[in-house]
């Protein structure tokens, strides 16, 4: 656990010294805003749920942002053989990149949170409990999408692949249950439930159902699991 | 001590590594010598835990690379060829992660750094980001980061590549210093800086080990006769063709003809010493001697001999 803090306090430390995460964080921020304010205003709904349908596709693009020089830019840099040759079991590595990731996604919903405020201010009849279910799911489809990330970021020295690879991947896990008519009946509750956004929707609603949480927390651990699996084979190369 | 054991390595079809054995004792500097791409990082990369090896092992005492990696790698210091550091962090930060990661106490942190900074030379920079530092200081920071943990084996892959004559002489000291009580090991395919800064060297050619020893067993051993070139005026081909009869023990190599003068490639075994009738001969024989120069072996001799390869002057 040492090894993951220490490793977490490095990357966090080198997200928020690089020009990088601000220019990330602002145009997270101005995007979100932009979409959130145009329909806000229009529909007078004290609810945020223009928001919980804007940010799972500007994460798109975002979060594979994020996550493509996680892995990727070490080995560019030469710095993995660092690491590598350093007493850290593979699985801390893995896990202090994937939370330092993380961290820089939820501080790009943090930001968000201006809307929210916003809602306090102007809104009636404020749906509290959704409104966290919102955000959890938000937190948690940018929880998914950082593994991916971290996992594509493995796969590669060049982070514009790892880039690329993490939004093919996650594009295809948001476009899945939009490709329902398109699938045998049998196959369509299988598809359904991989998608991300059947299980988000749900959580938009309000609901938290334990299967969201499976789903999400099932995946997470699998890209995961393929990252720290990618760097043990990484040596036998 | 340090065993490697029958170590081989494929890169896909490339046989890297063809069985290299070696021991390095307590306290005692080793060098690995090879031109490029003989094999010297793979077998350092494996040593570290960096790559797997595709057949044989490295031993640490009763470790083993393949089983104890971990227990390995907190034993060793590692200094990568490129010295790969982290430019966006201050050389403090820098130590104290890695500090963190080599399970050091918070405790014992100030000490460690104490002495890496006094060792390395790192008291001006050490609040500086790492990229504002020159290459001869982030050599430095690289080396402490490796030191740190006071480790028993040290590993440094090119050490002193692209740093000036005084930092060279620097980084030099500092490895002779380290290496009174660790082991250490220096790969580098600079002649020059293996033979001033090791007791041993292990030269290493296409995945193979080809000499083991010091400098002066390894050029013993390389040239079993000694050379000496004679620069003579006035000599007449009878009297030429005469001297391995009149001399004993010495042969002519070659003799060449330039402007009248006569250069004679002369062979003799390296227990006898016959300049001096040699000397005399050529006195007796009215011949005048412009230069008598026995031919020194140098490393670079036997590395050529060995590699086939020239090293580089860097």
């Amino acid at each position: 656990m040492n090894n993951v803090m220490a490793i977490y306090r490095k990357e966090v430390g080198a997200y928020f010294k690089s020009p990088m995460a601000y220019i990330f964080l602002v145009f997270f921020a101005l995007f979100n805003g932009y979409f959130f304010s145009n329909t806000f205003f229009l529909f007078s709904q004290s609810d945020m749920r223009a928001l919980f349908n804007i940010t799972p596709m500007i994460y798109l693009i975002f979060v594979p942002a994020v996550t493509m020089g996680v892995l990727a830019r070490e080995k560019s840099a030469g710095t993995y053989e660092l690491m590598a040759t350093l007493p850290i079991k593979n699985f801390e590595l893995v896990i202090g990149k994937y939370l330092s990731a993380f961290t820089l996604v939820l501080a790009g919903l943090g930001f968000t949170l201006i809307h929210f405020f916003t809602l306090l201010a102007v809104g009636t009849n404020i749906d509290y409990g959704g409104i966290i279910c919102g955000y959890l799911g938000l937190a948690l489809v940018g929880a998914f999408y950082t593994a991916i990330g971290t996992f594509t970021s493995s796969l590669t020295d060049n982070q514009v692949v790892a880039f690329i690879l993490a939004a093919v991947f996650v594009l295809g896990f948001y476009l899945l249950d939009k490709l329902l008519i398109f699938v045998p009946v049998a196959l369509a509750g299988p598809i359904q439930f991989m998608a991300v956004d059947y299980h988000l929707s749900n959580m938009s609603r309000g609901v938290v159902d334990s299967r969201n949480l499976v789903y999400f927390g099932s995946l997470i651990w699998l890209f995961l699991a393929l990252t720290v699996r990618v760097i043990d084979m990484r040596k036998w190369r | 001590m340090i065993r490697v054991e029958n170590l081989e390595k494929y890169y896909g079809d490339i046989h890297a590594l063809k069985g290299i054995d070696f021991e390095i004792d307590d306290g005692e500097i080793v060098g690995f010598l090879g031109a490029n791409g003989a094999g010297k990082s793979t077998t350092l990369k494996i040593m570290t835990g960096f790559l797997a090896p595709s057949a044989g092992n490295v031993f640490i005492d009763d470790l083993n690379i393949q089983d104890n990696s971990l227990d390995i790698r907190e034993q060793i210091g590692y200094l990568p060829e490129m010295n790969p550091l982290y430019g966006e962090m201050r050389v403090y930060d820098y130590l104290e992660f890695i500090s963190q990661i080599r399970g050091i106490d918070a405790g014992e942190f100030k000490p460690a750094l104490d002495r890496v900074v006094e060792q390395c030379g790192l008291r001006d920079v050490i609040h500086l980001p790492i990229s504002a530092c020159s290459k001869g200081y982030k050599q430095r920071v690289g080396l402490s980061a490796a030191i740190l943990h006071d480790p028993k084996v040290l590993i440094f892959d090119e050490p002193v590549s692209g740093l000036d004559p005084n930092q060279i002489v620097e980084i030099r000291n500092l490895i002779r210093e380290l290496g009174q009580q660790k082991m250490v090991i220096i790969s580098s395919h600079i002649l020059q800086e293996i033979e001033a800064t090791v007791d041993r060297i292990v030269i290493i050619d296409h995945g193979e080990i080809v000499a083991n020893g010091t400098s002066q067993e390894l050029m013993a051993g390389f040239m079993g006769r000694t050379q000496l070139t004679l620069d003579v005026k006035y000599a007449n081909e009878e009297s030429l063709a005469a001297l391995p009869n009149s001399v004993d023990g010495v042969e002519v190599a070659d003799i060449e003809m330039v402007d009248g003068r006569s250069v004679l490639s002369i062979e003799y075994a390296r227990e006898v010493d016959p300049r001096e009738a040699i000397f005399d001969y050529a006195k007796n024989s009215g011949w005048a001697i412009l230069e008598m120069t026995q031919n020194q072996v140098l490393l670079e001799d036997v590395f050529r001999g060995l590699t086939g390869e020239g090293g580089s002057d860097e």
